[in-house]
């Protein structure tokens, strides 16, 4: 997103075209500050803006009961998962870049298949299900965590596959020169260069794991949804309230994620993920098979 | 698989994939107009427009789905009196559908905006010198193909709603992860088989739809 496409779709204005928009900007701001004024006024209705309502987020114990918790939970379970869906993710991109059918198949199996399957039903599995062949209860934390390890490690596991793809050739043409086995070509060479190249996608996709956290609501896990909206709200009655402060602290957390990974990607594209940048095709068609998967791929709007 | 011999069973199964199908493809009209208006905005002259298409990407892009649905149902719902319609049922499945077409819009509209960004300059600066219009121009030359070049990306968001149409089980639509969950409560002898047929269905479905978009995308790309 780095040229602005607003400049390509009209003319810098004349002075007509700046009359016209300046009327239309009046226009729709009218139309939107009585959007607004009307949603306002259905909250006011039904009276969402009372006091009481609100007053429970000044107070402390508010945060150190509820909200801070289920920050807390929601935290704990996304940074586990994403630790252990990237060690998912390189075992499945390398499996399915073996050269053993053996293993290149099932390994792709595995991806394809937690990729198709919705988060939900593999939670309400773990959850529900295992415990009826483990003859244990399962705690709600590992239902949320090993479903969110499966699904996006199945999903980091294509990024990282396309990633090892985009390193040219050369690299791994010169280290077997050398005489590396395959082994350590993959170890030394090919996936710090992935690794690497596919850090923004890693940051993009923990902004989706957080989200995906909020499952856990559905089977008991006390994350920010469960806590900070289900109970709290119950207990003031302010279920409203709950679900936009709940939502504040989420978009605040995933748009530092995002910003994060746009700094992140625009570091990486400056050193140029290697000396050769600059010179001609092979670093060229590295960075474009790998745009793809950031703008698309990477990007799964899952829960 | 004996489970699937009680013809009630069978019956949950079925109901909760039509409510997963209906689910989809409303949210996907809903998202789909949604989108393109929004992304309509984002790149239109107007500040005003801009910034609304933006804040609604920023919200809601990076808010759960589970807390959007949610709120569908006890703030819209319970809390503010929206009712959609007089059969529970019914109300739910609008509650969810108003939920997810609101959420998937954001990144159809991101989508879409990136495709504007791969349609060349010179494109509509030969637009605007015959003298056409933003909308004209938008409508004409730009969005038909923006469209082709976000077959891709589109194709994986459709799919990631039809997965994400379970999470209006949340608020009491007996779609198919709900009712996987009372087949597994039912018969706990078979969990197994009961997961991988309503595992199955999902990955026979969405596995081959995502190679056919990308199929499509290949074959709708405008070669330049």
């Amino acid at each position: 997103m780095s040229s602005n496409p607003d400049a390509v779709l009209y003319d810098h204005p004349g002075p007509r075209a700046k009359t016209r928009n300046l009327i239309l900007t009046i226009v729709f701001g009218i139309v939107l500050v009585a959007l607004l004024w009307w949603v306002y006024d259905k909250f006011d209705e039904k009276g969402q803006w009372a006091g009481p309502l609100w007053r429970p987020f000044l107070d402390g114990s508010t945060w150190t009961d509820y909200i801070l918790p289920g920050l807390w939970s929601t935290v704990k379970a996304a940074a586990i998962a994403m630790l252990l869906s990237l060690v998912f993710g390189i075992i499945f991109a390398v499996g399915r870049l073996s050269d053993h059918w053996w293993v290149r198949i099932p390994s792709g199996v595995v991806v394809e298949f937690f990729r198709a399957v919705p988060l939900l039903l593999m939670m309400f599995f773990i959850f529900f299900g295992v415990p009826f062949l483990t003859e244990e209860p399962m705690p709600p934390f590992w239902a949320v965590v090993i479903g969110l390890t499966l699904y996006n490690g199945s999903v980091l596991a294509e990024a990282f596959r396309a990633g090892i793809r985009a390193v040219p050739r050369g690299q791994s043409e010169a280290a077997y020169a050398i005489g590396m086995r395959k082994n350590q070509v993959m170890r030394e060479i090919l996936i710090p260069q992935a690794a690497r190249a596919m850090l923004p996608v890693i940051v993009s996709q923990l902004v989706v794991l957080v989200k995906d956290t909020a499952l856990g609501y559905i089977i008991g896990y006390t994350e920010l949804l469960q806590n900070g909206v289900n109970t709290l709200g119950a207990n003031y009655g302010n279920t409203v309230a709950a679900a936009i402060v709940a939502a504040i602290i989420y978009v605040v957390l995933n748009a530092s994620l995002t910003f994060f990974a746009g700094v992140l990607e625009r570091r990486t594209r400056r050193s140029g993920r290697a000396p050769r940048a600059g010179r001609g095709a092979p670093a060229d068609t590295g960075i474009v098979a790998v745009g793809p998967v950031g703008a698309g791929g990477a990007v799964e709007p899952q829960g | 698989m004996d489970v699937f011999s009680d013809s009630a069973n069978i019956d949950t199964y079925v109901t909760g994939f039509l409510w997963i199908l209906k689910l989809t493809a409303a949210a996907t009209v809903g998202a789909l107009v949604l989108g393109v208006v929004l992304a309509a905005f984002r790149v239109s002259p107007i500040p005003v427009l801009r910034g609304v298409g933006t804040a609604w990407v920023n919200i809601f892009r990076n808010t759960p789905l589970t807390l959007i649905v949610f709120f569908c149902y006890f703030g819209l719902y319970s809390a503010l009196g929206l009712t959609l319609s007089d059969d529970i049922d019914r109300n739910n499945y609008w509650l969810g559908v108003v939920g997810l077409s609101v959420y998937t819009a954001a990144f159809v509209c991101e989508a879409i905006r990136s495709g504007i960004n791969t349609v060349p300059a010179g494109q509509a600066e030969a637009a605007r010198a015959i003298g056409m219009s933003f909308l004209q121009t938008l409508r004409i030359v730009i969005l038909p193909q923006a469209g082709r070049a976000v077959v891709a990306p589109l194709g994986s968001i459709f799919i990631a709603l039809a997965k994400n149409a379970t999470i209006v089980g949340t608020i009491g639509l007996m779609e198919s992860s709900s009712a996987m969950k009372d087949l597994i409560n039912a018969n706990g002898n078979a969990v197994i088989p009961i997961f991988l047929v309503f595992a199955g269905t999902f990955a026979v479905v969405l596995i081959p739809t995502g190679y056919l978009f990308g199929w499509l995308a290949n074959r709708l790309a405008v070669k330049r």
